[in-house]
């Protein structure tokens, strides 16, 4: 039995402590040591995308990340991307623009929406496209991911007025 | 799929890390990015009982110009070269292959050094630093030394570093400033890896070609210069004819790879058409 490592993070605003084998990976470390199951499996071997989170404010595949990496990161899963019961902007584009069937990719989706926004605040169809290849979908065919995005992207850039439905309609 | 257990170090320093590699020898993986080995990891294709993780040593984050020199160091992601304003400034064909590599999440734990110590075949890095004539620079029990782009890229995932070695550092001379340049990718769907890859950097003097470099990735098991389109190209003007006679000079001089993606026929013809489209591109 190797040595377990120990690892302190930041995880959705909260100090976390925890203990796992060095080769635990960060996405099962979220989902089995701190119950966060938000973060989904996909394929384990980095090329879904499905298990994407942010880490340091960068979307990364916590399937390619071990849990020792994350020590002394601040990461947001799914579990941190809504706050005070408010969606996030690109949540909210999500939900009124139907980009989201089974849901199963779509924590990772949310995950690489975000950090591409940051990165491009005013993208083109074709960059949205892109980017959003980095998630595998096998529900939506994309189309309204990528309408998403893009309504997200004009609220953050302040060119829509959000509405009273911007609160979470359930808890 | 989950990796096999192993003993985990994560040195500050590259003096650490040689320690590391000098006690646990043929044992021991280094693990930058992860992108690569810990897929590998997980199928249990790689199964290392030790993993000296490299994410701290924080002396091989940097991106640096010296005179004429880009220098960068090796575990400087991905990530943060695509987003570099000195980068962009004087090495844009890097600035424009970067965003070739993987997608945004993978670029944000891909390290440089570490995409050019694994060598993929299809890896664009490679492609980038043997167009651009950079070279490495890697550390190992007896210093420092530095490896020319030429002399780096060996076979598919095999580069000419020892296995008691790391690379440290890339790099690269700053690009001129009226060079003209392009790369292209062919894949079956886009981010895939590259079953093709084409990249080229020009210079001029006097409405002709003075210095013409040509790299690939994809083609070969390793990462090639088009020696043989270069020097039909140099002190010539580069018209749609001499871009045609490149184009057939590529595609004859390589050896392409078979394998379930592409017959060697068709890597031929992709070089010879991907060849083309950048020489013409590069010209616009």
């Amino acid at each position: 039995m190797t040595q377990p490592v120990e690892i302190k993070c930041v995880v959705n605003g909260k100090p976390v402590t925890g203990s796992c084998e060095p080769r635990t990976l960060l996405a099962d470390f979220l989902r089995e040591n701190l119950n966060l199951t938000g973060t989904h499996v996909g394929c384990e071997h980095g090329v879904c995308g499905v298990c994407s989170v942010a880490v340091n404010g960068h979307a990364v595949r916590s399937c390619l990340m071990l849990a020792a990496q994350a020590h002394g990161a601040e990461i947001t899963t799914i579990e941190g991307i809504a706050r005070n019961g408010q969606f996030h902007p690109v949540q909210k584009a999500f939900h009124e623009n139907h980009a989201l069937q089974c849901g199963f990719c779509t924590p990772g989706m949310l995950a690489v929406s975000i950090d591409f926004l940051s990165t491009n605040a005013s993208p083109t169809e074709e960059e949205t496209r892109e980017a959003l290849s980095a998630v595998i979908c096998r529900c939506t065919g994309y189309q309204n991911i990528v309408k998403a995005v893009m309504a997200a992207a004009a609220e953050m850039r302040g060119e829509t007025v959000r509405s009273d439905e911007s609160e979470l309609a359930h808890v | 799929m989950k990796p096999s257990p192993f003993d985990y170090h994560a040195p500050t320093t590259v003096a650490a890390a040689l320690d590391l590699l000098r006690e646990f020898g043929g044992d021991a993986r280094l693990l930058a990015g992860g992108q690569t080995l810990v897929p590998m990891m997980n199928f249990r294709l790689a199964a290392p009982s030790v993993i000296v993780d490299l994410n701290r040593v924080k002396e091989l984050d940097f991106i640096e110009a010296s005179g004429d020199v880009v220098r960068i160091g090796a575990m400087t992601r991905q990530r943060t070269l695509e987003f570099s304003p000195l980068i962009a400034e004087k090495l844009p064909l890097l600035n424009k292959v970067i965003r070739m590599v993987g997608h945004l999440p993978t670029r944000s734990r891909g390290t440089v050094g570490g995409s050019l110590a694994n060598a993929d075949s299809a890896a664009e890095l490679p492609m980038a630093l043997q167009v651009l004539e950079g070279e490495v620079v890697v550390a190992g029990p007896n210093g420092q030394r530095a490896i020319k782009a030429a002399d780096l890229f060996i076979d598919s995932m095999v580069t000419s570093l020892e296995e008691d070695e790391i690379l440290i550092e890339v790099r690269l001379p700053v690009m001129s400033p009226n060079a003209r340049f392009a790369a292209d990718e062919f894949s079956r769907r886009r981010g895939d890896f590259a079953i093709a890859a084409v990249a080229t950097v020009l210079t001029f003097e006097e409405g002709r070609c003075k210095t013409a470099r040509l790299a690939t990735a994809g083609v070969s098991p390793a990462s090639t210069r088009l020696s043989a389109a270069e020097q039909l190209l140099e002190g010539e003007v580069i018209d749609a004819d001499a871009i045609a006679r490149a184009g057939e000079a590529a595609a004859e001089a390589i050896e392409p790879m078979a394998d379930r993606n592409a017959s060697e026929a068709y890597r031929r013809h992709l070089t010879k058409t991907l060849t083309m489209r950048v020489l013409d591109r590069a010209m616009q």
